[in-house]
């Protein structure tokens, strides 16, 4: 899962320079890495990819600022639906 | 172009093509001149369903898919550009941010009114001083408690002027946040916008926030999200529906230009058998089939809720409101003199079109994000 996330954030990264690096802490939005659409997309990515529907109390930058919070985020979306089915592409 | 949809949705968009023609064309030039979208035809929409159309049919919507939306947008928009715009902000704008965002018991409330066309919605989102930096906007809301009060003014507000929801984003220092106000609250003041070169019937205005008070059930997302989720959603959906607009509006100019150029004589012979004419069509009938295409991959996209749909629209948007516009000067070309009076419609359709160069996003905005996911995405090896 955390691949998948990870990749899927590095797609849509605005970070055109080699030497600037990210880690999976790194607060994307609050460091510029991403433009403004990207939270909409990151939603249809998750709920897609990982099979969870994100509702409006999960509405929180706090569950989607880094990889990490990503990650565990769906790990708690999975527990409290009863698991969610991850897709194979 | 075959669109497949199912017999339902093929038989809704049918007769908006015929409510379109029959109905909103002929009147769209006097509502212009009015500066009033009809009562009257505003109930022959909420009758028919348009007004919630993309709402989910176990709300009293109707259900269409996003391709089904997209035509019937189109449509509408061939009859009369301010009924698709009322549909852009009532649905797209506010209606969907709300079934995204809203809590269950806010869903549960305001979509089957916004579906059945009893509660006619607004989004109050550009100001005087913010408009492309969105962001930035002033409108200030503060923290009492359970409530919040709202202060600022909002500007090229659609519709507000028959409204009864407004959905607006006010910042709190670095928070923005998304609030769903009642036209008739307490400290709302509506002022009509004068001498706009389109969207007249439209009903457009400034809403002016005046110590708003509002509880806390009417927060639409979370505090702080307003703008990274509310507003993005809403816009998302927002350039759905104007690139379809865009599809329409550039159908209807094609139309004008060909029946125009068939029965205009100059030289002893019909204006369309001269190549510089043929040339003019040719380019439009092409760019129309191009951005309906785009318009058609985006809704594909959407219906199976891929992210990259995000980015589908927004291409389909910018070129498709170029399309509009490129057309609809050239019709008003092909028409020559003509083309200047309001005996016909292309000179509307032209001033029409460029609002959609500017609305949910300029181009510029637009190509700002295109250009950034070009970088991304080409060139990597």
């Amino acid at each position: 899962m955390r691949d998948k996330i990870r990749a899927m954030v590095m797609s849509n990264l605005n970070i055109f320079s080699s030497e600037v690096e990210f880690s999976d802490d790194d607060n994307i939005f609050r460091k510029g890495f991403v433009d403004s659409l990207f939270a909409v997309q990151l939603i249809a990515y998750l709920e897609q990819e990982f099979g969870i529907r994100v509702t409006n109390k999960d509405l929180n930058i706090n569950n989607f600022h880094s990889v990490n919070k990503m990650v565990s985020f769906v790990e708690r979306k999975r527990q409290e639906d009863g698991g969610g089915e991850e897709s194979n592409r | 172009m075959k669109i497949e949809l199912d017999d339902r949705q093929k038989r809704i968009v049918e007769e908006a093509v015929e409510f379109a023609r029959t109905v909103l064309a002929p009147r769209a030039r006097e509502n212009e001149e009015k500066g009033v979208f009809p009562r009257d035809v505003l109930s022959q929409m909420r009758e028919r369903g348009y007004l919630g159309a993309t709402l989910p049919q176990a709300h009293g919507g109707l259900g269409l898919d996003p391709v089904a939306y997209g035509l019937l947008v189109a449509a509408i928009e061939k009859g009369d550009c301010s009924a698709s715009r009322l549909l852009t902000v009532h649905l797209a704008l506010v209606a969907e941010a709300i079934l995204k965002c809203g809590s269950e018991s806010q869903v549960r409330k305001w979509i089957p009114r916004i579906a059945r066309g009893e509660t006619i919605c607004a989004f109050g989102l550009t100001e005087p001083e913010h408009g492309s930096d969105a962001a930035g906007i002033q409108t200030a809301y503060t923290v009492h408690g359970n409530e919040f009060r709202v202060n600022g003014r909002k500007r090229w507000t659609t519709f507000s002027g028959i409204a009864d929801l407004l959905l607006v984003m006010a910042r709190n220092v670095e928070t923005v946040s998304a609030f769903l106000i009642e036209r008739d609250s307490a400290g709302v003041t509506i002022e009509p916008q004068k001498g706009l070169m389109a969207g007249r019937a439209c009903h457009i205005c400034e809403v002016v926030l005046n110590d708003v008070v509002v509880g806390k059930e009417r927060l639409l997302g979370q505090e702080g999200q307003g703008f990274a989720y509310v507003a993005n959603t809403a816009l998302d959906h927002g350039r759905f529906s104007i690139a379809w607009s865009g599809v329409g509006l550039a159908e209807a100019a094609l139309d004008a230009m060909v029946s125009y150029a068939r029965k205009r004589k100059q030289f002893g012979e019909s204006i369309g058998s001269f190549q510089l004419i043929r040339e003019m069509i040719a380019e439009a009938v092409t760019r129309v089939y191009a951005a309906k295409s785009l318009c058609w991959r985006a809704g594909e996209m959407r219906k199976s809720a891929s992210p990259e749909a995000v980015i589908e629209t927004t291409i389909a948007k910018h070129f498709s409101a170029g399309v509009a516009f490129r057309t609809a000067c050239d019709a008003v070309q092909v028409h020559g003199g003509n083309g200047f009076t309001s005996e016909y419609p292309v000179e509307r359709y032209m001033r029409e079109a460029k609002v959609l160069e500017i609305i949910e996003g300029t181009s510029q905005i637009q190509q700002m994000v295109i250009s950034l996911h070009g970088l991304r995405r080409f060139g990597r090896t």
